[in-house]
């Protein structure tokens, strides 16, 4: 059993250039790198007697669309050796390529698929980057935050046509978003109204 | 004169009863061997996690039953161990033995449903009907506790909802008296059946760096002989407290994963019966009132449990920025969220791992070079449920 603390030493002194930052947390390592290191430091990874991250949990991302690199690619790795967790981020801008890892892991390709399908991050060399979840001639990213909650679409049996149809969603009532922060802290229209 | 051949498309799905949910399977057929297999998910795609950032914590878990709608308690689990390992909550020890206990009851139910299930796919219908009465049972079990046979809702950061209530613990145990009688029923039906065995014995085989690479998780991996356990290696609540075995298989057939689902089942009885030869008394959710609500009398008597249980209706406990994964070990594999919060009372982002996902995509693997009444036998011991592969 390989302390938390060593592994994080043995990853920076081995892969010094290639980390960004490393951090413990919850008792899991953080480690940042850049979008170009990638197939490298997971390869390392996996491979490494030291280290054995022989397993990719996910694959995912996270979008920040105030942030001028708008998106934060995540992988998570597990290593049974060891029994350590580690939590690989990188930053990547919108309609940025990304090195696929389906060669190193084969597990990767439904993840990267639905990271593309969900996010709209390219993935280079992946074998059948096709959308997964969504349903078949979709357009737009859910998972974006730009994405409205209730989507664009909606689908219905149509008597008329005698079938399935796709129209623009119609709601009876608008999704209704409540701000239930507390007017002491600084609800949006108190804010305006104090600055007049 | 060269015979001529061609291979065959064949859909399998979206509606089949052996598909377990709304599976469309494109198989390539030559004759009734399986060439490539095409899985189309989604179908039941419900943007699960794009919903659960635009909702506050409290109003998220109800999300997490229905992803494997078949052991849901066992999800809301991920679900609270991030947010209490995030607000750094100490749980009360009767809440994690509540907790554990009923994550048990939801391996049993998983198991039951898949163990049977995966023999009427091969032509026993006896199992599903002897093992179905048990579930009702179980379910039952849920429906006291939490007032809903299926989606429980009852797991919150820092506890549980509310206490058994009176009686259930015997009723749980007169349970736990009865079902392994059941199981050995079961065992009787199928573990020496002449047709059960040709079905499963060395189909689906998966040998060890496979089920590693395809990132396969609970009877999946361990099936292949991989002794990988989180409620071992990676203890959660209280598991640390309880003595189980973990059982693994040798060969990675469809065969071993049904044994090993069979010894599981009766290593969760042996848990449940520690949980409630040692149940603790005390409370069942943390004290602190900015996260649990306050009980109905005190909102009565007491101005603060008011603004409080306002408070926590309204706008949900806020959640410190910070970014965690959590694991559990789910009857289909790990269960994992992958929560960012940013210090409001909703989630940033929250992704949620299914095992079932994972063991899907090695669909085309798995089946290559088998024959297509194959695929079924193969499908069922995957245990898939699309609630959680599609999310």
């Amino acid at each position: 059993m390989q302390n938390i603390q060593d592994l994080e030493k043995i990853l920076n002194s081995e892969l010094n250039t290639k980390i960004k930052s490393s951090l413990i947390k919850h008792n899991q390592i953080y480690l940042k790198i850049d979008e170009a290191d990638l197939t490298e430091v997971i390869l390392f990874l996996k491979t490494n007697s030291k280290t054995k991250f022989r397993q990719l949990i996910d694959i995912t991302a996270v979008d920040f669309p105030e942030n001028e690199i708008r998106f934060k690619l995540v992988y998570l790795l597990l290593s049974h050796e060891f029994n350590q967790r580690i939590i690989i981020e990188m930053d990547v801008k919108e309609k940025e390529i990304v090195d696929s890892i389906t060669s190193i892991f084969p597990a990767a390709n439904w993840m990267e698929r639905e990271v593309f399908d969900m996010y709209g991050i390219d993935f280079k060399d992946h074998p059948d980057l096709r959308r997964i979840l969504t349903d078949y001639g979709f357009e737009g990213h859910p998972l974006r935050k730009d994405f409205p909650l209730t989507g664009h679409n909606e689908v219905r049996y149509s008597h008329e046509t005698k079938k399935v149809i796709y129209e623009p969603v119609k709601l009876e009532q608008n999704y209704r978003n409540f701000d239930y922060e507390s007017p002491w802290e600084g609800t949006k229209y108190i804010k305006e109204q104090t600055k007049e | 004169m060269a015979k001529e051949t061609k291979t065959l498309n064949l859909n399998f799905g979206p509606q089949h009863p052996a598909a377990h949910g709304v599976l469309r399977l494109i198989l390539q057929l030559d004759g009734e061997i399986v060439e490539k297999a095409d899985p189309h998910i989604g179908l039941l795609h419900r943007g699960t996690e794009k919903l659960i950032e635009n909702k506050t914590y409290t109003q998220a878990v109800p999300y997490f039953d229905r992803l494997d709608y078949v052991a849901p308690m066992n999800q809301e689990h991920a679900f609270a161990l991030a947010i209490e390992k995030i607000l750094k909550i100490e749980v009360p020890i009767r809440a994690q033995y509540i907790r554990v206990m009923f994550c048990e009851i939801g391996r049993i139910l998983s198991h039951i449903l898949n163990v049977t299930t995966q023999a009427m796919d091969v032509g026993a219908l006896t199992p599903t009907l002897w093992g179905f009465e048990e579930r009702e049972i179980l379910m039952g079990f849920y429906e006291k506790v939490s007032g809903s046979r299926l989606h429980a809702n009852y797991f919150r950061a820092g506890g549980v909802h509310q206490d058994l209530p009176k009686g259930l613990d015997k009723e749980i145990g007169k349970f736990c008296e009865r079902f392994p009688k059941i199981i050995n029923d079961l065992e009787l039906l199928l573990t020496d059946n002449r047709i059960f065995k040709q079905r499963n014995v060395d189909i689906g085989v998966v040998s060890k760096q496979d089920a590693l690479d395809y990132s396969f998780s609970g009877v999946m991996l361990r099936g292949s002989g991989v002794p990988w356990d989180l409620r071992k290696s990676q203890p959660y609540d209280c598991y640390e407290q309880f003595e189980f075995k973990i059982p693994i298989g040798k060969n990675g057939d469809c065969y071993d994963r049904y044994l090993c689902r069979i010894e599981e089942m009766k290593e969760s009885v042996n848990i449940i019966n520690q949980c409630l030869a040692n149940l603790p008394v005390g409370p069942i959710k943390t004290d602190d009132g900015k996260i649990s609500p306050p009980p109905k009398k005190e909102i009565k008597q007491s101005m603060e449990a008011l603004i409080h249980h306002f408070k926590l209706y309204t706008e949900g406990y806020r959640v410190d920025k910070d970014e965690i994964y959590t694991a559990v070990e789910a009857p289909k594999g790990e269960f994992g969220v992958y929560l960012i919060s940013d210090g409001s009372s909703k989630p940033y982002k929250c992704k949620i791992r299914a095992p079932g996902f994972s063991h899907l995509q090695a669909m085309d693997y798995l089946i290559k070079g088998h024959m297509l009444a194959d695929v079924p036998a193969v499908l069922g011991s995957m245990d898939i449920v699309f609630g959680e592969v599609d999310r």
